[in-house]
């Protein structure tokens, strides 16, 4: 699975973190990093869920 | 469970969301999705902001699954197609047309729609924002460069479309009965803070008065106000609320009481569940009813729904669905975004930040304990305390800990 967020499209609502913190961490400079580009098959579901809660749909899932 | 059919009455967020996760939870059997408007499901927020500005095409609203397309799904539409009548005995839905859909599960996620300014059904002009049409429509009147715009209402609506206009410089007046802008969703402190927000990107702002009656022949000419003003314009936007879509249930023996009342799984009977801006339900983290109209709230009951139907289906209890409610909304470059609760008798307390440079997080207290964190353009912070709020942390420890972190 690999990880990929549109930057142009990121707000930084930081819902992604929430939901798969493991993946996704907005820092207090309020920009988003992806943590981990091909995060592990566990991880699958929150990164999912991260997909599905941002609120631009900036976050799309490949493989 | 193969084979069951579920009908998904509301093709917006909410419905897409559980259809979505009915399909990601292996329901195989067939899925009908019911919608009124003719499209496919699309996003609502930049309908206000982005689309409304001219900035994003409405073609980049499309709603999409996490993973795969939208076709991946296998989902039957009718579209364009309004649920008039839910027969529980016969286990069908009645569509407009008088075609039966029957279910083994129902999903109801039929939302809500605008509140219309009472006496203005004859004047063109006045415009409410809640579909993709009613944008498109908006658009063309503000393209066509009014010399004033009138916005009722400083809900989360009201106050996205006056900042918008204020973008497209076009001068708003943002007419409020309330003393504050969304005091509603913030309370009366912050809703003061946003006050000055739109004050200071030049909006006429007219607090604590109503609206007496909009005036014009066919078309809009005036608005005249409870302190005895009249606001000349030729558009208005009318942002008062939203009435939940509940009434094609009338009759069907659905629990309706301000929404379709669900237990707090999301259960509303055998095999039937609500989701969204329609559905009301014991939230058990703050013990209260709730009816949340945020997006964020879609996906998620959306998701938690049809989790429940899939378990109801098979014998089975539902989760309890017990989020912590979350929304944004940006105005001008700023950014808001409340996780929790904010009502008119909490105690309100900045944190981080300052107001003054309209960047900070505050935090909302009830009964001692953190109910709510509130930033604006902060919204690292306001996630990541979150979690003190889903934990129920004594307010002054909630205080104590944000400052340590700042």
């Amino acid at each position: 699975m690999r990880v990929v967020v549109d930057f142009d499209l990121c707000e930084s609502n930081a819902l992604c973190m929430a939901a798969a913190p493991e993946v996704f961490e907005v820092r207090d400079d309020d920009y988003l990093y992806v943590l981990q580009e091909e995060p592990p098959e566990e991880l699958r579901d929150k990164v999912e869920e991260a997909a599905r809660r941002c609120p631009k749909q900036a976050i799309t899932i490949e493989g | 469970m193969a084979g069951r059919t579920i009908v998904v009455v509301g093709a917006s967020l909410a419905g897409f969301r559980a259809a979505e996760e009915l399909r990601a939870r292996g329901h195989d059997g067939p899925i009908a999705v019911v919608g009124d408007e003719p499209h496919r499901p699309y996003d609502r927020p930049p309908l206000s902001k982005q689309v409304l500005a001219g900035t994003q095409p409405p073609e980049a609203l499309a709603l999409t699954p996490a993973e795969g397309s939208v076709e991946d799904l296998g989902l039957d539409w009718h579209l364009g197609t309004t649920a008039s009548a839910l027969d529980l005995a016969a286990r069908e839905v009645v569509l407009g047309g008088g075609d039966r859909l029957p279910f083994d599960g129902l999903v109801i996620a039929t939302g809500a729609r605008a509140k219309q300014l009472p006496g203005t059904d004859h004047l063109s002009g006045v415009h409410t924002l809640r579909t993709v049409d009613d944008c498109l429509s908006l658009r063309k009147a503000l393209e066509a460069g009014p010399a004033r715009v009138v916005v009722v209402g400083a809900g989360f609506i009201g106050a996205e479309v006056a900042a918008t206009c204020r973008g497209l410089g076009l001068e708003v007046s943002l007419v409020e009965a309330l003393p504050v802008p969304l005091e509603r969703g913030l309370g009366p402190t912050m809703g003061a803070v946003m006050a000055d927000l739109h004050r200071d990107h030049g909006v006429d702002l007219r607090l604590g008065v109503g609206v007496v009656r909009v005036e014009g022949g066919d078309h809009v000419e005036a608005v005249r106000l409870t302190d005895g003003t009249v606001l000349e314009t030729d558009v208005v936007v009318v942002g008062i609320g939203v009435t939940p879509n509940t009434d094609w249930l009338e009759g069907s023996g659905v629990p309706v009481d301000n929404g379709v009342v669900c237990d707090a799984t999301c259960r509303v009977a055998p095999g039937v569940v609500a989701c969204g801006d329609v559905a009301r339900w014991p939230n058990r983290r703050f013990d209260q009813m709730m009816r949340v109209e945020h997006w964020d709230n879609a996906v998620e009951m959306g998701a938690h729904a049809a989790r429940t139907l899939l378990a109801d289906l098979d014998g089975l209890s539902g989760e309890p669905y017990a989020p912590v409610p979350w929304f944004w909304s940006d105005q001008y470059d700023r950014k808001i975004q409340l996780a929790g609760l904010a009502g008119p008798d909490d105690e309100v307390q900045v944190v981080a930040g300052s107001v003054d440079e309209r960047r900070f997080v505050a935090m909302y207290g009830r009964g001692g304990r953190l109910v709510g964190v509130l930033g604006m353009s902060m919204p690292a912070k306001v996630m990541r305390w979150r979690p003190m709020v889903e934990q129920g942390t004594p307010y002054d420890e909630a205080l104590a800990a944000a400052r340590a972190a700042s």
